[in-house]
């Protein structure tokens, strides 16, 4: 695993900098100080060593930065030679490949062959072993996304519900409210919840945290800034739900990419940070430095992760504490090659054996036809659902993220979703058909479809 | 039928009458209620009646602002209350005003003003003595301009809700929930080198469409659910819910001040276009009401909901697809209300009577007793006391 996320590291890399030799247009620009560069000291911000030994932005160009830092929508540069690095379906292709040397599982097929796209013997749940994992999501538990709507009382359950909400957040209990938000959040609590789970709390060195990011972006160019713009552009800013909220993705994305506090998630992380040499110094290692600074190359619909978010929070350092939180928890797995049962590999066989093992008819047919159902669901995962859901619908989902630490419901949700077009899907005779009947999620309601795939579907 | 020809219509010298099983989509005399200025003085005259009856709708505050039915701006017929005006503005030099021609629509002809100079134009007039008969034609409202609209994502946006009135008399209308926000495609600021920049204030998208920045798959607009999600979950739940039940408020309030002077023909119904706007304190304000909200669609969304509007509108005004009978009790069936809900309907709400308890829910405004019915199993009393 760690050999084929070094080997995709590469080649992102190289994209990278290719991209930058094509465009001729340096990793990083510093503000141009005319004394001596490299004693100009910028206090304690995250990125300093790199970027003090680096050319920088213009002074000019910084005051006008600073005066259009919330509104950093309109007028943004010239971008239509700048494409994403990698898609979802690049990755795709690279995890497909994925091959264990040392496995040897016998030449005969058998009723166990597994016949998807992922040939990687990871051990998955089945549904009995996710019944007992996902409890609280039972038939005979109150939930969030089902038993508040308008045709149930309140008085059943969404009351009592939302007073216990509001218990756990005056005592401050973490755990609890992990528990809680199991069976889902109601909206209006939903922000001090999540907040209290991840123990995000306000402090001013936050807030000042945040600030001197932003002081780094108005003083520091980097290219993967232009990246990001695209990938806005391209993404949130056609969204229906989150083009509103434009400006503030620019503020959280570019200040997450110099924070160098998040490159501690490679503790834990299979991937390492891609890192760069000062100019002629390659291969010393006390030339090298981690670029972008945090580590993390924004790849097509990155930007989606934050999108959701701006419906919580609409302080801008909380905003980005959450999110910065919510990617070193969880949706680093989503983009990197490893055997963690949240990880994208396992999500990946988690889906594809729901799907043969549960739904056969369906799995071989759409295996008959060209359109292997990952090729299709593996979006959806990539992005934690983001952009395809009806917000609301997928605020209830990042719940149950938070409430089990796992991202397996995304493997189960995506399974569940096939298993309720099945009908439609029978019938398609192409790919392309497969994907239409597929292409419209937003008006899915997401808990009753995991419910009855999980509890209420004869095995 | 357009308003033109409505006008045509119901005019007295055409002698024209519409028999039992013809309906039309207009009112004869709607502009008492879609006219900026029409509108304005009926409210005023409603309020100043229910004053005089010492009707606790009425009631004031300290400073004598009206507790419960303030929701329009400030406002000024050009040229007649020009000293008014002028009166009102002297005692907060700082402020905005907006001028807006009374007959227009899609933005046409409104501008921002704070200084007195930019009005001259109406002072001269009045003071002139010889009849100016272009005078209805250029006449305008000033209102005090709310520059402290609610922002999301730094843009200020506006409302727009379907209201159908099938009758006035007694009062039956309804809400379409399906109603949407148009986001500016500029951030707002209330700077005065900006005043002139009508892409950061106004939100009507025949201007909006021609910003730079337009964006036609979503055409900068948000649906009401999406806004309520945001603000239940950034504002709380309590603030959110009375923000919409202030709304729906307003709403009957401005259908109850001309339901006595319109003409309640019983061969029409209307589907008016209300602009709200909501400032930074969530209170809603209304801005103006629309006879004929354009049907036109920015959007492949946009699409769907104008089709299902007037799907919906139609099913209700004439029940089952059926021939037309004017003489109707105009109470369709619940299952042809579509996206529609009851707003008011004051048979209803007279038939429950004192009868019906008051389910007290936090942060209602008082009012009189009526009934709204949301999906079956969820009777919600407005306890608009």
């Amino acid at each position: 695993m760690r050999k084929a996320q070094g080997s995709w590291e590469k080649r992102i890399l190289k994209s990278l900098n290719s991209m930058c030799t094509e465009l001729s247009i340096p990793l990083a620009r510093k503000e141009d100080d005319a004394t001596d560069s490299q004693s100009h000291s910028l206090g304690q911000p995250p990125c300093d060593a790199f970027l003090r030994l680096l050319d920088g932005r213009p002074v000019g160009e910084q005051k006008e930065l600073l005066n259009k830092w919330n509104e950093m929508g309109t007028d943004e540069p010239d971008l239509s030679l700048f494409r994403p690095v990698y898609a979802p379906k690049d990755f795709l292709e690279v995890l497909i490949n994925l091959r264990n040397p040392n496995y040897e599982n016998g030449d005969s097929l058998s009723f166990r062959t597994h016949l998807g796209l992922i040939q990687v013997p990871l051990k998955v749940k089945d549904i009995p072993e996710l019944k007992e994992f996902f409890v609280e999501l039972g038939l005979t538990t109150g939930q969030l996304g089902i038993d508040d709507s308008t045709q149930v009382p309140p008085e059943l359950f969404e009351n009592e519900h939302v007073r216990i909400g509001q218990k756990v957040l005056t005592e401050q209990d973490s755990a609890a409210a992990q528990q809680y938000v199991r069976q889902g959040s109601p909206t209006a609590l939903r922000a001090e919840l999540w907040a209290l789970i991840l123990n995000i709390s306000s402090h001013p060195e936050d807030i000042l945290y945040y600030e001197q990011l932003k002081t780094n972006v108005i003083q520091h160019d980097l290219l993967v800034d232009s990246l990001i713009y695209k990938d806005v552009k391209l993404t949130a800013s056609n969204d229906d739900y989150y083009f509103v909220f434009e400006d503030y993705l620019y503020q959280v994305l570019l200040c997450f990419s110099r924070d160098t506090s998040v490159l501690s998630h490679f503790a834990y992380n299979s991937a390492s940070p891609p890192k760069s040499y000062i100019r002629g110094k390659l291969g010393l290692e006390e030339y090298a430095v981690f670029y972008p600074p945090n580590g993390v190359i924004p790849f097509h619909g990155f930007s989606m992760y934050v999108a959701p978010l701006c419906f919580l929070y609409h302080e801008p350092s909380k905003l980005y504490q959450i999110f910065r939180e919510m990617y070193v928890r969880f949706f680093f797995r989503l983009h990197s090659i490893s055997s963690h049962p949240s990880g994208i590999v396992s999500l990946c066989l988690l889906f594809e054996t729901l799907l043969q093992t549960y739904l056969p008819q369906l799995f071989y047919h759409l295996r008959e036809i060209g359109a292997q159902p990952l090729r299709i669901s593996f979006k959806w995962m990539v992005r934690a659902f983001s952009g395809y859901l009806a917000t609301d619908q997928l605020l209830l989902l990042w719940d149950r993220i938070l409430g089990y630490n796992s991202l397996e419901i995304l493997a189960v949700l995506a399974a569940a979703v096939f298993a309720f077009r099945a009908v439609n899907l029978m019938e398609v005779t192409s790919l392309a058909a497969a994907e239409a009947v597929l292409a419209d999620l937003s008006t899915l309601k997401v808990m009753p479809l995991l419910q009855i795939f999980l509890f209420a579907t004869v095995t | 039928m357009s308003v033109q020809t409505i006008r045509n219509v119901f005019s007295v010298e055409t002698g024209y009458r519409l028999s039992d099983d013809q309906i039309v989509n207009h009112f004869p005399n709607h502009y008492e209620l879609t006219r900026k200025d029409l509108m304005v003085k009926n409210i005023k005259r409603y309020r100043k009646e229910l004053e005089k009856e010492g009707s606790p709708l009425a009631e004031k505050d300290e400073s004598g602002k009206y507790l419960y039915l303030d929701f329009v701006p400030v406002t000024y017929m050009l040229p007649a209350d020009y000293n008014l005006f002028v009166e009102e503005f002297r005692k907060s030099p700082s402020s905005t005003w907006i001028m807006k021609p009374c007959g227009k629509a899609q933005g046409k002809g409104i501008f921002l003003i704070n200084k007195l100079s930019q009005i001259k134009k109406w002072s001269r007039d009045s003071k002139t003595s010889s009849f100016m008969t272009q005078s209805t034609k250029e006449a305008y409202v000033i209102s005090l301009y709310i520059n402290n609209p609610l922002l999301i994502g730094g843009r200020k946006f506006d409302l727009r809700l379907y209201v159908l009135v099938s009758t006035y008399r007694p009062l039956r209308c309804y809400m379409y929930k399906l109603g949407f926000c148009r986001f500016c495609t500029v951030k707002y600021t209330p700077s005065t080198s900006e005043l002139d920049n009508m892409f950061v204030h106004l939100t009507n998208v025949a201007i909006q469409k021609h910003g730079e920045d337009y964006n036609h798959i979503h055409g900068g607009k948000w649906t009401v659910n999406n806004l309520r999600l945001y603000l239940e979950s950034t504002r709380g739940k309590e603030v959110t819910s009375k923000l919409f039940d202030e709304i729906h408020w307003i709403i009957v309030q401005s259908l109850k001040a001309v339901a006595p002077v319109m003409n309640n023909d019983k061969h029409c119904f209307e589907c008016y276009g209300y602009d709200i706007i909501i400032d930074d304190k969530l209170k809603p304000w209304l801005i103006e009401v629309n006879a004929s909200p354009s049907l036109t669609s920015s959007t492949a969304n946009d699409r769907i909901l104008k089709y299902n509007l007037i799907n919906d509108t139609l099913n209700i005004a004439v029940p089952n697809g059926e021939i037309p009978d004017c003489k109707w009790n105009k109470s369709p069936p619940k299952e042809v209300l579509g996206n529609y809900e009851i707003l008011y309907d004051e048979e209803l709400a007279q038939g429950d009577g004192a009868d019906r308890e008051l389910r007290s829910r936090p942060g209602q405004s008082l009012g009189p007793k009526g009934s709204r019915l949301r999906d079956a199993g969820r009777t919600v009393l407005t306890t608009w006391k």
